[in-house]
């Protein structure tokens, strides 16, 4: 097997979930669109760590693992207080932020 | 004990803890825990001392002399013991260091440990002696307070993270202590957080930090990646000074770590926290803000001289970048002296300038005579701070123009300490600010072949002239004249032994510790081999981690009379034109009201030179929000705030110097420069949906081109 | 600008397994499709749903490239946690179950530029940079015959029929070895010993060793860091 097919692969999931996370409105669909972006870096890391022979690939794919499901846990608990102030999780309408 | 230094900075951690823990419970706070593990520390810090004159008066090999009872009772000035005759040429003394494994990860170890050597020993002996004489004062300064027990605490917790980033072994330990003074400033500072001004001096002071605290880290990281992965300083050191670092690497991580030193040691531009830090109470400001903690930027220097002085090229180059900084703080932390009146403010500003000098020498090469002025710098300026702390005690207020004078009468213990203090800092001799500056300012003069610091010498002379003739204003205000406000309301009196018992002590030390490092040139010839450059011998480090072992370049500046007698000359001549100024009333006085050129300068001394309007106005609300409200603020401030300050200095200058002649030039580019701004402003402004996702967009479609051109760079070459 | 296609290839002469290759596509295949219809769909269950397709897509190759511990903890924490906690996200903000529109923002272009071009600029230098590099046979990482060569040349002890308490002795007798390099040796050489069928003989020892010794610090900060996220949810999302 070639690394490099393994390496497009995740390239192609990292692209497609930048797409996720510009494009898409719902709240929670943007999370899952991260989920995509972490899976493409752990592929990556599987596959040097079969490559070179190191277990540390291994072992960082592991920790992002577990720091994903920390992020979906507070991701959801934000979305679910925009939820609350607003009844709505459209991430258009949350613009404080304009100057 | 050189082995057990570790106990140290252990013994005010564990007095932190029970003053928290039981303070409240106990008769007198927790105060009297604190006194002691700080009579403990200084004990300690003596036998340190003491350990480290003997391993430098007998080489590792050598037994031990017993000598010990003929050293303790010199006491702090352990290291003017002299030392075995004939052993004067220099031996090797390596440090002594201790480590232990902090935690291993991904093969990597982490050590924690101590290192002790003369500069450790000295700044062990400075900051227990310092911070001894602070808790003892403050048990009757800060008596009744309503936070009495934390303000014990967090002293104990402020010494014993001082005293394990001096006797810190490895950069990762350094940065936790660094961080630690930082973090304990920030508490005191804000010690009476109740009002807003004094919450905000500790913000501000935080913040400030902050800013030079990503150049630590920065340069930090350089270094472990330079060194091969190592945080060992005194590896880091030996590998700049064998050239085994790329002169780049140490160049940018000099430059990144000048900038942890301006924030934390107050060099021009970042020191604008040190004056707002007064702010917290007087012993802190003693302690923390004059003689211990604004020195750690120095102490960094120090300590990682072999990185600085290759990295820029201090031995072999004229102007660097360190003694550019500190040279230009002399001069404008002495100038902002002048228009302050706060008491306190004039001596915050005071330790700006005497920091500046301090980097200074460092940035010339002169190595001894920056810690050399530390140490002294540490005895007479806690004396001055601990002594306006007295004064305000009796008309609880630190103006000195309205609330104070002729207390010379009413305060004499306070009268004579301040005085002692205030001649030690204007460098006259026999005190101790006379050997350490003159050292200094005869490194700016010799070294750096033939004047090559020839600007750093005349900006240091300058510094002189104005410390003199701001501290004879203070003189004059706080002592002399008539009693005026409180003063003069009710009649201030003597505050208690616990207030003036440190403060004799302080003043005898700024007496004699410039005795300490005695030349044996020129006219002090006669001065025996053993007492003379006891400081020297003892701090200066002489193991190849330092460039002064392996590097040829490195150099000793020698006593010189002429700088010696033209700053004694110039020290009268400001001290006389003071004195006619304050005392009888000569000069042009007004002048400030009257002529707009005195106005203009007297405007932007007293604004700070606007540094701080820069600061919270440009910088910080600019970054303040994310982009979109940077690009508001362009929008709504940038005419009122940047150009009219940028027109109103020009245009004030203008009027000054041509009148009225190009009155309408000035306009039209203020005007001009507000219109672009304000047009740029328009213009980004509708890229600033607040919508995070645009944002997200741009950050991905940035981070792609940046790619691509790595990518380009790459494939192509 | 040249693509280095051809200079020094790793593992050139690994043989081409192509019941693997197959597989390989085929999971891909999936992957590919899963991930679009995630970002694409206006239907956000079915997000989820084909979420869990990638997922498991993941999970599969990773089987593929010997990282069977990684593959059952992507399969029981993503599959069985994380999908479960959207679908509970899902169903307390009351998105719209059926048919949308609003699941895309109107002016998406500007994000599918942005990704087709990351997308080509990856895959360019991913060509550039690794061309023709092929993954070692033996995916075993501890104990491949490179891994032996290696401990043997790094160390000078011949490991032919010795025990392991042999190994072991001599690791210890090294001299000149720093702490974290003689750790590393001594996990070489256990795994040498254990090569004919002993419970080390796996990458998921090999991953339970590295968590346990070199990564137990960062391993202990993610408990911390799961244990805050779980207060910081809490926090946040209970009503007050």
């Amino acid at each position: 097997m070639l690394l490099n097919q393994f390496l497009l692969l995740g390239a192609v999931l990292f692209s497609v979930g930048v797409y996720g996370v510009i494009a898409r409105r719902n709240g929670v669909a943007v999370l899952m669109s991260i989920e995509l972006i972490l899976n493409a870096v752990n592929i990556n890391l599987i596959a040097f760590s079969a490559m070179d022979g190191a277990i540390a690939g291994q072992v960082f794919a592991l920790f992002v693992i577990a720091i994903a499901a920390a992020e979906v846990g507070v991701g959801l608990a934000i979305v679910l207080v925009i939820y609350r102030n607003r009844r709505s999780i459209d991430l258009d309408e949350v613009d404080l932020m304009r100057g | 004990m050189l082995e057990n230094a570790f106990l140290i900075p252990l013994v005010p951690a564990v007095s932190f803890v029970l003053i928290l823990a039981l303070g409240r419970r106990l008769p007198r706070g927790g105060s009297e825990i604190g006194v002691a593990a700080l009579a403990l520390v200084f004990v300690l810090s003596v036998g340190v001392g003491i350990g480290w004159v003997q391993r430098v008066n007998h080489p590792p090999e050598a037994p031990h002399a017993t000598e010990a009872e003929e050293v303790a009772a010199a006491g702090p000035a352990a290291a003017e013991e002299p030392g075995e005759p004939g052993e004067e040429e220099h031996h090797e003394t390596p440090p002594v260091v201790r480590t232990v494994t902090w935690f291993q990860s991904g093969g990597h170890e982490f050590t924690v440990g101590t290192m002790v050597d003369g500069l450790a020993a000295i700044m062990l002996l400075v900051v227990s002696i310092v911070s001894l004489l602070v808790h003892v004062y403050s048990t009757d300064y800060v008596a009744g307070d309503r936070r009495y027990t934390h303000f014990f605490a967090f002293l104990s917790l402020f010494t014993a993270s001082m005293l394990m980033f001096v006797l810190t072994q490895s950069t990762l330990q350094l940065i936790v202590g660094w961080e630690l003074v930082g973090l304990c400033s920030f508490v005191l500072i804000g010690h009476w957080w109740e009002e807003k001004p004094n919450s905000d001096a500790a913000v501000k002071a935080f913040l400030t930090n902050r800013v030079g605290d990503v150049g630590l880290l920065v340069g930090m990281i350089v270094l472990y990646f330079a060194a091969d992965n190592s945080f060992d300083i005194i590896r880091i050191n030996e590998m700049a000074n064998a050239g085994e670092i790329r002169h780049l690497l140490l160049l940018v991580a000099s430059c990144c770590l000048m900038a942890a030193v301006m924030s934390k040691s107050g060099q021009f531009i970042l020191h604008t926290w040190l004056p707002d830090a007064m702010a917290g109470p007087t012993p802190v400001s003693a302690l923390i803000h004059a003689a211990t903690m604004v020195v750690a930027g120095v102490y960094m220097i120090a300590r990682l001289y072999g990185v600085f002085w290759n990295g820029l090229s201090i031995g072999t180059s004229t102007l660097n970048l360190m003694a550019v900084i500190g040279a230009v703080t002399v001069v404008f932390g002495a100038l902002l002296a002048f228009v302050q009146n706060d008491i306190k403010k004039v001596l915050a500003y005071s330790t700006i300038s005497q920091l500046g000098y301090m980097v200074m020498a460092l940035g010339v090469g002169a190595w001894t005579a920056g810690i050399f002025h530390l140490f002294t710098h540490a005895f007479f300026k806690a004396c001055l701070f601990l002594g306006a702390g007295s004064l305000s005690h009796a008309v609880h207020s630190f103006d000195m123009v309205r609330d104070m004078g002729g207390m010379r009468r009413t305060m004499p213990t306070t009268y004579k300490t301040f005085l002692v203090g205030t001649l030690a800092l204007m460098g006259l001799f026999p005190l101790a600010g006379f050997w350490s500056k003159d050292e200094i300012l005869a490194g700016a003069s010799q070294l750096g072949g033939e004047g090559g610091y020839r600007l750093m010498l005349v900006m240091g002379l300058i510094g002189a002239l104005m410390t003199c003739a701001y501290m004879t204003r203070v003189l004059w205000y706080v002592f002399w004249g008539q009693p005026r406000g409180a003063a003069a309301m009710h009649t201030p009196h003597e505050s208690g032994a616990r207030i003036t018992a440190p403060l004799v002590i302080l003043a005898g030390l700024a007496v004699v510790a410039g005795f300490a490092n005695l030349p044996d040139t020129g006219v002090f010839s006669f001065v025996p081999e053993n007492l003379a450059l006891r400081f020297e011998h003892f701090v200066e480090p002489t193991a190849a981690y330092f460039p002064g072992a392996t590097d040829e370049a490195f150099g000793h500046p020698e006593f010189s009379i002429t700088i010696a007698l033209a700053t004694l000359v110039l020290a009268a001549v400001a001290i006389g034109l003071a004195y006619a100024w304050f005392w009888r009333g000569a000069g042009p006085h007004g002048i400030a009201t009257r002529n707009p050129a005195a106005r203009a300068g007297y405007r932007l001394l007293e604004n700070k030179y606007y540094l701080d309007h820069l600061y919270t106005g440009v910088v910080a609300g600019g970054t303040k929000g994310p982009l979109a409200r940077a690009t508001y603020w362009v929008d709504q401030h940038v005419i009122d705030g940047v150009v009219n300050l940028v027109g109103t200095a020009s245009r004030r200058g203008g009027q000054w110097v041509y009148d009225n002649v190009d009155q309408r030039v000035v306009d039209t580019i203020v005007n001009g420069s507000g219109a672009t701004a304000e047009g740029s402003g328009q213009l980004l402004r509708r890229q600033q949906t607040g919508k995070v996702q645009a944002y997200g967009a741009y950050l991905f479609a940035g981070a792609t081109i940046l790619a691509g051109i790595f990518v380009f760079i790459a494939s192509a070459s | 600008m040249t693509i280095a296609l051809t200079i020094g290839a790793a593992n050139a002469d690994a043989p081409i397994n192509v019941a693997r290759n197959v597989g390989f596509g085929v999971i891909a295949a999936f992957m590919v499709v899963g991930a679009l219809r995630v970002v694409t769909t206006r239907n956000v269950v079915h997000a989820a749903l084909w979420l869990v397709v990638v997922l498991a897509g993941a999970a599969a190759q990773f089987v593929l490239l010997a990282a069977e511990f990684v593959a059952i903890t992507q399969v029981l924490v993503y599959i069985g946690a994380i999908i479960v906690l959207f679908l509970f996200g899902v169903m307390l903000t009351k998105a719209p179950i059926e048919g949308d529109a609003q699941l895309t923002r109107t002016r998406w272009f500007g994000g599918a530029l942005v990704a087709v071009l990351l997308c080509g600029l990856l895959s360019f230098a991913l060509l550039d940079g690794f061309g023709e590099d092929r993954l070692p046979s033996d995916t075993r990482l501890t104990l491949r015959p490179s891994a032996v060569a290696d401990f043997e040349g790094a160390t000078g002890i011949t490991t032919e029929g010795r025990s392991e308490t042999e190994l072991v002795e001599e690791v210890n007798a090294l001299e000149g070895v720093s702490g974290a390099d003689r750790s590393r040796f001594l996990t070489t050489a256990r795994n040498i010993a254990d090569r004919d069928g002993g419970p080390l003989d796996s990458n998921t020892g090999a991953v339970s060793d590295a968590i346990f010794a070199s990564y137990l610090v960062p391993f202990e900060v993610t408990s911390v860091l799961l244990t805050a996220a779980l207060i910081g949810a809490i926090v946040i999302a209970r009503k007050e």
